[in-house]
């Protein structure tokens, strides 16, 4: 039960940085779906298996030290990334250019992001509509009351 | 037993239709400001989930139903895989939009909106089946 709120606060703190980001579109969509939809999902799915908290007292060093290791390597990455938004970086020399200088009189559409995603990029856009369609089919597969199959 | 007095119940009204509002605002603004079909399909999805907590289940129930809901996703799914095989019919590649009318951007504009409202329709449609498959059981 605790988990699934962490989670859902998790997703609210992760809101904010991505508004931070400017990436607000993936803002709406983790407030949207990591804070709302996929806690109610969870507090659902806990209503149908049995759960009880279990209380840990015994902590495992071994792992604490694993933990710690590789977070601090995880840092010690961060450390060598490109600053936030520098134009020199790597991934801004190449496509990036072509889509700020090409989009509007390409397709006409202002923001970069859709054109990219739905013109450009719309054969992965379609593989991502696809997966979706199919999580829910399964979904639909395992957990569709058999009454309601009166079409 | 939610009063008809308390807070939820009075935000709730007032507020569901701007979610819905909002979310077709995303939708088909997509093109000038952040947010596109993804985006619009979770908010909206999510205001019926709202609403949903708010007025009960069964009542959510009265407006949509899981055999519409299927219906839709899979009318996202074939709008956008029948634009791209329409686009290969007019002559272009998949996907290629700008073959959907004689003028480039009035092609690519007609096609995104059409592949953005599947895209619209199928997260929507998927994310509200998702919460009837767990809730009704």
């Amino acid at each position: 039960m605790s988990v699934v709120v962490f989670s859902s606060v998790y997703s609210a703190l992760l809101t904010a940085t991505f508004v931070i980001l400017d990436a607000v579109d993936v803002a709406m969509t983790e407030a949207a779906v990591g804070t709302g939809v996929s806690t109610i999902l969870l507090l659902c799915t806990l209503r149908y298996v049995r759960s009880e908290d279990v209380e840990c007292r015994k902590i495992s060093w071994p792992f604490v030290l694993f933990s710690l290791i590789l977070g601090s390597l995880l840092v010690f990455g961060v450390a060598s990334l490109p600053y936030f938004g520098d134009p020199n970086s790597a991934v801004h020399q190449h496509l990036s250019l072509y889509f700020i200088e090409n989009t509007l009189e390409e397709t006409g559409i202002k923001n970069i992001v859709t054109a990219v995603l739905a013109s450009y990029r719309g054969f992965d856009t379609m593989g991502e509509v696809i997966v979706i369609f199919t999580a829910g089919v399964g979904v639909l597969c395992l957990l569709r009351k058999e009454e309601q199959s009166d079409l | 037993m939610i009063f008809k007095e308390s807070v939820l119940f009075v935000v709730g009204k007032a507020l569901i239709p701007l979610i819905f509002l909002f979310a077709l605002y995303v939708q088909f603004h997509g093109d000038f400001g952040p947010g596109g079909g993804f985006q619009a399909g979770t908010i909206f999805s999510a205001g019926f989930i709202f609403y949903s907590l708010v007025f009960g289940f069964d009542r959510l129930k009265r407006v949509v139903n899981i055999s519409i809901l299927e219906i839709i996703a899979v009318t996202g799914v074939i709008l956008f895989v029948g634009v791209g095989f329409l686009c290969m019919f007019l002559g272009g590649e998949f996907l290629n939009y700008s073959y959907l009318s004689d003028d480039n951007l009035v092609g690519q504009h007609l096609g995104i909106f059409i592949v953005e409202l599947g895209v619209f329709l199928t997260v929507f449609s998927v994310l509200l089946l998702l919460f009837f498959c767990f809730v009704d059981r």
